[in-house]
């Protein structure tokens, strides 16, 4: 045997006994609980007279705000128009440079095949030829099947935002490493900003900004922001701290000190906030859509609503496409090292990328003026596989739809209204009590006082039904996701070929906004939870498979090695000595499908489920912010609630275990 | 004392804790070691006093921990000492405003760290230069000077390479080259050395010297290897849990250690390179001849064959040609095999032994 098993079988000691009291108590709490049900009905469900009416009192609050409130010189609302007006001037450059081109001096937009040569000779600059290929390619795939016009909207959305938000986030972060405060203020509210779903951002920019492009931006920009901030915080974290004691003794001021030495040190994690700001702005530019942002996701919205589910497809690979170009290209360039030169090389030479950029735009300009098809490629030598997807969707709605519709209703009855009917008829008090039982278990009092309250929030304000519905969505999703994502990922650990496979699914999966997975499951499903589910469980898979996969092969080969040793079996070695030890790794990982889970069931909405995405929803149509918002919180407190009780267990695991 | 006084450094102090300087107070500026570990401090710098010579190589050397590294960042005020006065050039250091501060670092004080400490993001003749773009040099002008600097440290042809292009013991030449561009006054290295294979070590102490004998620095140099302070010390300070326990010659430090941990820090040096003639010979002013005898400065190591092939001891001379001592092959044979007597200077505090 290993030393492990020993040191966990000598840990388990005091905890049965104190195991058997939190069994004991749980079961009180289960027991009284079903109990007072009948005879305190308020036990139950909390009556209307006694919910606590936040929803309401935000609500007026961005009324109040939108439509009355004067700040002495000018008014509220003046203000937001002032900043909406500010931000409209950068998207219309960018909007006339990509798709809609300058009439009042004559300037036609980039032709595509500017702009494909141009994202080529990107790729090549940064990565070399396969890179080249890949960008070139994509975007070659934009033009070719007649959604560039909508591309080039959503694409100068993100070109204005991503400046803007990442600057923000390098902003707040620098502020965060010199100001413990500030800190401390600011990483609390970026824990609550990511646990918000895209959809609650949507609701008060709405009422504080109106529809359209400008607001959708300002969403984005929020909603984006937030990694780019962390990224910079933990960046300038870890310059080495003699590289700054160099710069000092360089005879920095700080401010030299600043941008000279630790910016540029902090370079590539810096990169990777910009790279993860670029995907969420176009995950929520998609999203966005619904406050009237034009772009890929209003056509793609368009097409799902008027169920033309073959271009709705055309348009989701699209998006996708974007996704790969912009994640490939920013990734490529934060890995990127700074390239040798001569001495004494030539200009153009140094700089022959930037040189034939130059060219390129000179020449397919003037080419474009004598064959207008490099600028706009005519809608008929465009390809379309719409009526091939319209088609095969045909024929599983005639040939297959019986069976699928079977499985669909049979899994209804069986297993989902089932659950449902369990989760929507335990009381409140029984979830709160158990939630607080194990944050005390897991985490002492502040834990278990945290976790109620976040419980408890949910209660007073009334949200508890659809919560109940978002838990039991997401409860199954994330149990199907563990029972397929783990196995997948203890076999991609042991065989390098399956690893190099599945792990490239899984970041091509990452890059995909979560807005597409709806398009393949409507095809199958029609609407409803069934289809919720499945679209829930192919987004959020994929870090329930990565965080096995990383467990897995975490677990040190001098461990192995002694068990091989001692003789056990492969199998033995899987349950008695890897599996043990990559659990908190794993279990951080079904953590994450968890987060992932509740961002998308919130976007299922858009397909008739009942929960609190529904709420917020809801709440877009009616411009009720206090609802939309509180919503939002609910589902962010179930989230926090998770990831608090998950983490908790799982620090406490690995110092057991001499991991941590 | 007969050269002037670079640093001077008096009851300096750099104790971690909360609020240190209320506890310094409160403990009359002498805290014992229980004071210190009940109230859960620290003392990376523990009442250290010394001075540093103009053009002396002073070398502090200790464990890791003991506060050398501590000691050297509070010299140029990288780290803030609790109490205490540093004064550079007769300027009181800790009295220096920021912008003092950047002017000094700027034209006086330059400084060579253990990992190089190199900026990732910019060329060798860049990172060389980089001390003179803050302070705003041309870049004709910078430029032409990390050339020089990047000559004589015998990287020229790499001057557009980045630091992951070259091997450690090159990227430590760039740290060098770059602490050498402001021509600064004081020379301040944290283990150069330590992070480089032995061979490269050795190449790189010669260079030091090299550059040494060019450029006469004066220079504070941390290291916790004995045989390259022996190497390249004029003096050597041993450090333990943050006190200066002795500062003196390494001659005198092999001969004469202050206590037990000095001398068993010291006892594999090579002792026949550091003493000399003066201090093993046995004191017989006058009374011998002159005929056939070896200089006082001699170290034994240059003397000991000579010595062991004659059958009578040695005359030992003074600076003037004269007789001061004979040196026999006992004695020698003692110093650079060993023997019983180098036991008893280990047992002996600080005695000198009697050869």
């Amino acid at each position: 045997m290993t030393a492990v098993p020993i040191v966990a079988r000598r840990v388990r000691i005091p905890r049965q006994s104190a195991g058997r009291n939190a069994l004991l108590l749980a079961l009180a709490i289960v027991g009284s609980g079903v109990l007072l049900r009948d005879l305190l009905p308020w036990t139950f469900r909390l009556p209307d007279a006694w919910v606590v009416p936040v929803a309401d009192w935000i609500t007026a609050l961005f009324n109040w705000l939108g439509y009355s409130a004067d700040l002495g010189l000018f008014t509220f609302r003046d203000l937001t128009r002032g900043i909406a007006w500010l931000l409209a001037w950068p998207l219309s450059w960018a909007d006339g440079i990509l798709y809609s081109g300058f009439p009042a001096i004559g300037l036609p937009q980039l032709p595509w095949i500017v702009l494909v040569l141009l994202i080529t000779i990107l790729g090549h600059a940064i990565a070399g030829w396969r890179l080249a290929l890949l960008a070139g390619g994509c975007v070659s795939y934009l033009t070719l099947f007649g959604v560039w016009r909508g591309s080039m909207q959503t694409l100068s959305i993100i070109v204005i935002t991503v400046p803007l938000a990442a600057a923000t986030g390098l902003a707040l972060g620098i502020l965060a490493t010199r100001n413990r405060r500030a800190e401390a203020v600011l990483t609390g509210m970026f824990d609550l900003m990511q646990s918000i779903p895209h959809f609650a951002y949507l609701v008060p920019v709405v009422v504080l900004f109106g529809f359209g492009d400008v607001p959708a931006m300002i969403a984005t920009g929020i909603f984006a922001m937030p990694p780019m901030a962390r990224c910079t915080i933990l960046g300038l974290r870890t310059v080495p701290s003699e590289v700054i004691e160099s710069g000092r003794m360089s005879g920095c001021t700080p401010r030299q000190l600043l941008w000279k030495v630790q910016l540029p040190a902090a370079r590539s994690t810096l990169m990777v906030g910009v790279n993860q700001v670029i995907m969420q702005t176009l995950a929520m530019a998609v999203i966005a859509s619904l406050i009237g942002a034009s772009g890929l996701g209003f056509d793609l919205l368009y097409s799902l609503q008027s169920l033309k589910l073959g271009q709705a497809l055309e348009q989701g690979v699209a998006i996708v496409v974007m996704a790969i170009v912009l994640d490939r290209l920013s990734q490529a360039y934060a890995r990127k090292q700074p390239v040798r030169h001569r001495h004494g090389e030539a200009i153009w030479h140094r700089h022959a990328h930037a040189a034939l950029a130059v060219a390129v735009l000179v020449v397919g300009y003037l080419l474009s003026a004598w064959a207008p098809a490099l600028r706009i490629l005519p809608s008929g030598w465009a390809i379309t596989t719409a009526p091939f997807w319209d088609a095969i969707v045909e024929w599983i709605s005639l040939n297959l739809y019986g069976y699928l519709g079977l499985i669909r209703d049979g899994l209804l009855v069986n297993v989902l209204i089932p659950v449902r009917n369990l989760f929507l008829g335990t009381p409140w008090t029984i979830f709160v009590g158990l939630v607080a039982l194990l944050g005390y278990r897991l985490g002492g009092w502040r834990l278990s006082l945290l976790v109620a309250a976040l419980i408890g929030f949910i209660v007073i304000t009334g949200f508890w039904t659809p919560a109940m519905i978002t838990v039991y969505l997401v409860s199954i999703a994330v149990v199907i996701c563990t029972g397929i994502g783990v196995p997948l990922g203890i076999w991609a650990a042991r065989k390098p070929k399956v690893a190099s496979v599945v792990l490239t699914i899984c970041d091509t999966m990452q890059t995909f906004p979560s807005f597409i997975y709806l398009i393949p499951v409507v095809m199958l499903f029609k609407v409803g939870d069934v289809a919720a589910i499945t679209a829930i469980i192919a987004y959020a898979m994929v870090p329930a498979i990565r965080y096995s996969y990383l467990g897995l092969r975490r677990v040190p080969t001098t461990i192995v090695e002694s068990a091989v040793a001692s003789g056990c079996t492969r199998r033995q070695i899987l349950w008695k000595v890897e599996l043990p030890l990559a659990l908190p790794e794993i279990m951080l990982g079904v953590n994450q499908t968890i987060m992932m889970g509740l961002f998308m069931v919130t976007i299922t909405a858009l397909i008739g489920t009942r929960d609190l995405g529904q709420e917020i929803n809801k709440a877009l149509t009616d411009a009720d912010t206090g609802r939309g918002l509180v919503a939002g919180l609910c589902i962010a407190f179930i989230g926090i609630t998770a990831d608090r009780l998950i983490g908790a267990w799982s620090l406490r695991r690995k110092r057991q275990l001499g991991l941590a | 004392m007969e050269r002037p006084v670079k640093i001077a450094c008096h009851n300096l102090w750099k104790i971690f804790g909360p609020k240190p300087t209320e506890f310094l107070a409160r403990h009359d500026r002498a805290p014992s070691a229980a004071d210190l570990t009940a109230g859960g401090y620290i003392a990376a710098v523990h009442d250290v006093s010394f001075e540093v010579f103009t053009g002396e190589i002073l070398i502090i050397m200790g464990l890791s921990g003991s506060g050398k590294s501590t000691l050297v960042r509070c010299l140029s005020r990288l780290i803030e000492p609790t109490e205490g006065q540093i004064l550079f050039e007769g300027q009181d250091l800790l009295q220096a405003s920021e912008t003092d501060l950047i002017e000094l670092r700027r034209h006086k004080m330059g400084m060579v760290f253990q990992h190089f400490g190199l900026l990732p993001h910019r060329t060798v003749l860049d990172n060389v230069a980089f001390p003179l773009e803050v302070q705003g040099i041309s870049r004709p002008r910078r430029e032409e000077r990390a050339r020089e600097m990047v000559r004589l440290v015998g990287l020229d042809g790499r001057e557009e390479y980045y630091p992951r292009e070259l091997s450690g013991g090159q990227q430590q030449r760039v740290g060098i080259a770059r602490s050498l561009a402001v021509e600064p006054e004081v020379w301040f290295l944290d283990e150069p050395f330590s992070a480089l294979d032995p061979l490269i070590r050795r190449e790189m102490q010669d260079e030091f010297l090299r550059l040494q004998r060019l450029l006469k620095k004066t220079i504070v140099f941390i290291t916790h290897d004995f045989a390259e302070a022996t190497r390249l010390a004029d003096r050597i300070g041993i450090m333990k849990d943050g006190a200066l326990i002795q500062l003196c010659s390494p001659e005198e430090m092999i001969t004469r250690p202050a206590d037990a941990y000095v001398a068993e820090f010291t006892k594999d040096a090579p002792r026949a390179k550091l003493i000399s003639a003066r201090t093993a010979m046995t004191p017989a002013g006058g009374l011998v001849s002159a005929e056939g005898g070896v200089p006082a400065s001699a170290k034994v190591e240059e003397i000991a064959a000579y010595v062991l092939g004659r059958a009578e001891p040695v005359p030992v001379l003074g600076d003037a040609g004269e007789p001061i001592g004979v040196l026999g092959r006992d004695a020698v044979v003692e110093i650079v095999f060993g023997g019983p007597r180098s036991l008893e200077s280990e047992k002996g505090r600080g005695e000198r032994p009697t050869l």
